[in-house]
């Protein structure tokens, strides 16, 4: 049983000129192994900025507040340290790495995170059969991380990565967007299986509702102007599909 | 990349622009046009056409000087001004270093060759006056001319016509003087010949070497030229090569060692359907000068041409050039050519030059782009690496072997890149360690 805890996180983004912007302005939430939270809100909201902060992206930075896991000081660990701990955040954008082999990342990854090499006799076959079950070929193992990948090709890859590092907490970063629905429905499979079979907790960050008949949330927070401004269960995303996001958007310009 | 991107990617359809220039099915050709903008026209006859300069032999020359890739040659040193930092071609080569290899007379001992592989392939010294010699280019600068007027004898590579060797054809140069010297060798590859030869520098030498391919139609060559000189050796490599009829040529420039070493590989097109790839891996350490300065004739119809040259850089005074010319004459139709440079900066105190020149005189092309980036280790790559809990140390690592093993897997020969992988280990231990 692990436990994600957020309290009063405040957060800024660097932008190029090195001046900072504010974005997260006060978040509290609490995400336990087995939960699924759902993150929604409007574009702009800063849902991609707490999943970049919680990972240990270079651009922002934390002004206050406190992120653990397990009690351990997540803000104090770099990104490395963090994946290690146990967090994981599937990208929205995953960026391609010339020359790596995805083969080579996933065993370098997996070495990293198990503290030592996994056993070769079972390391290829059950990233194989991970492979299959998202229906992934198998060559790409053989291609450089992500490059060339289509976008539904990326998205799985980070679904892949999930279900070989087992996380304890993953944060999942609008892996939704640009998924038609078949595949929607294999990268949902994906998510199940490691909350099922790895008992991951999850933070699913989405704008849309669609991703959550495959994924039933127990939790649901809605986002806006850098904090959760409504929370609840399930019942509130079937609410946001019906009225969108206008009342907090309106609320939150007042 | 930290720093600069520029990239181009033009594909060639009805009404589209070059540089704001109409390429449409007009058909009009551009005399002149050039990536910034450049005239030809100075150097052209009313027609338009290339006015054709005799040298005092008689020799026939191409386009004048007068674009970056329309280049003057010559096989009398006299024909070309001295070397100065005002000439285009020599404005990044610090020309102090190059030991009089532009005027000496180059009678020191060239580098011995050995040769390893097939006896199907037949390695012979011939003298001048052999008919190989000077069949697939004439020099394009003055210290190509220069080592033209000295050598001696010329070594010859010759691939029977249809010959398919299976085993690489590994030729080794070894320096053994810092006296200045010219050496001559032709690459010969017969009709629908198949062959991979691999010409390695080693040793010391102060060297100005003129190398032909001559590749036969529908011939396949490959050719890897590995320059692993000692720190204080000085060479300057004229590499031209002459595409048959549907002819495939694979060209591999690894750089490595040597105070100053600089490389000009060419690659004309004498018939429809040629394919070229040039491929080159410079690691530039404190103090060396690495330049590399290519260059694709597109003259005739219908011929491919890729291009993808990568440098690592450490340390003060390591200077790498990067220059490639693509030239698409306006009988080139249906060209696709596309030319790529990446730079890798490992840390303070290196300098890199990297300019890319597409000069395109038609409009009916498949595509042409190029594209050109310096700059330090990316880090979005570090951080998605990171984010796998890859401590940063060694995401560095396979960021960087990525970079640089992406061109030594196009050498082919798994024993010599193993030994390549180990030099470049080599290198970057000075950085890492």
């Amino acid at each position: 049983m692990s436990t994600l805890e957020i309290k009063d996180l405040h957060a800024s983004v660097i932008l190029d000129d090195e001046s900072t912007k504010p974005i997260l302005k006060g978040v509290d939430l609490t995400i336990n192994s087995g939960e699924v939270h759902a993150i929604m809100g409007p574009n702009g909201s800063g849902k991609s900025t707490l999943a970049s902060t919680i990972a240990g992206h270079p651009k922002y930075q934390v002004d206050s507040g406190s992120v653990t896991l397990d009690g351990q000081d997540v803000l104090a660990m770099s990104v490395d340290e963090r994946a290690r701990a146990g967090l994981f955040l599937a990208m929205q954008y995953p960026v391609e790495i010339p020359g790596v082999t995805t083969s080579n990342f996933l065993r370098s990854a997996k070495t990293a995170i198990d503290g030592e090499a996994p056993s070769l006799r079972t390391w290829t076959k059950d990233v194989r059969s991970a492979m299959d079950k998202l229906k992934i070929d198998n060559d790409m193992l053989q291609r450089n991380v992500n490059e060339g990948f289509s976008g539904g090709e990326k998205k799985r890859h980070e679904i892949l990565q999930l279900e070989m590092l087992k996380p304890k907490i993953a944060l999942l970063d609008e892996t939704d967007s640009g998924l038609d629905v078949d595949a929607l429905k294999i990268v949902s499979e994906g998510v199940n299986r490691a909350l099922q079979e790895d008992n991951t907790g999850i933070m699913l960050i989405t704008h849309y509702t669609r991703i959550l008949r495959y994924i039933t949330p127990q939790f649901v927070h809605v986002f806006s102007d850098g904090r959760v401004v409504d929370q609840g269960g399930s019942e509130l995303a079937d609410r946001l599909e019906d009225e969108g996001y206008d009342r907090y958007v309106r609320a939150a310009a007042k | 990349m930290s720093t600069t991107d520029q990239t181009a990617r033009d594909t060639q359809d009805a009404d589209e622009q070059v540089n704001g220039v109409p390429t449409g099915e007009d058909r009009v050709a551009i005399p002149g046009m050039s990536q910034e903008g450049e005239t030809l026209q100075e150097g052209r006859n009313q027609a338009g056409e290339p006015e054709i300069r005799h040298t005092e032999h008689g020799d026939v020359s191409g386009v004048p000087d007068s674009s970056r890739a329309g280049r003057f040659t010559s096989y009398d040193v006299a024909d070309f001004p001295p070397l100065s930092p005002k000439l285009e071609d020599w404005r990044f080569t610090p020309v102090k270093r190059l030991r009089g290899l532009d005027d000496a007379a180059l009678q020191g001992p060239a580098p011995a060759v050995s040769v390893s592989g097939d006896d199907a392939v037949e390695v012979t010294s011939v003298g001048r006056d052999d008919s190989r010699v000077g069949s697939a280019g004439i020099p394009e600068d003055r210290v190509s001319a220069n080592a033209w007027s000295a050598f001696r004898e010329a070594t010859v590579i010759s691939i029977p016509r249809d010959a398919q060797v299976a085993e690489p054809v590994i030729v080794t140069f070894t320096g053994e003087s810092e006296e200045p010297a010219a050496q001559h060798v032709v690459v010969d590859a017969g009709t629908n010949s198949k062959a991979l030869v691999v010409l390695r520098h080693v040793g010391t030498a102060v060297l100005s070497q003129n190398v032909e391919f001559s590749v036969g139609d529908g011939a396949n060559l490959t050719v890897v030229s590995l320059q692993e000189w000692t720190d204080d050796s000085v060479h300057a490599s004229s590499q031209q090569a002459k595409l048959g009829r549907d002819a495939t040529f694979k060209h591999v420039l690894v750089s490595l060692g040597g105070d100053l070493v600089r490389v000009t590989p060419s690659t004309r097109f004498t018939a429809p359907g040629g394919d070229v790839a040039m491929y080159g891996l410079t690691f530039v350490d404190d103090g060396q000068h690495l330049e590399s300065r290519l260059f694709v004739d597109h003259s005739v119809p219908r011929c491919r041409s890729r291009v993808n040259y990568k440098s690592a850089l450490q340390g003060e005074n390591a200077h790498g050039v990067w220059v490639g010319d693509v030239l698409i004459r306006a009988e080139a139709e249906g060209t696709d050519t596309y030319e790529l440079n990446r730079n890798l900066i490992l840390n303070d105190g290196p300098r890199m030059d990297s300019v890319p020149n597409l000069e395109i005189e038609t409009g009916l092309i498949a595509g042409a782009g190029h594209a050109s980036t310096t700059g330090q280790l990316d880090d979005e790559h570090l951080y998605y690496l990171m984010s796998r809990g890859i401590p940063e140390d060694q995401a560095r690592r396979l960021v960087v072997r990525g970079f640089l093993f992406e061109i030594i897997q196009q050498v082919g020969v798994e024993a010599l890149e193993e030994q390549l992988r180990a030099s470049l280990e080599d290198e970057l231990a000075r950085t890492e360690n």
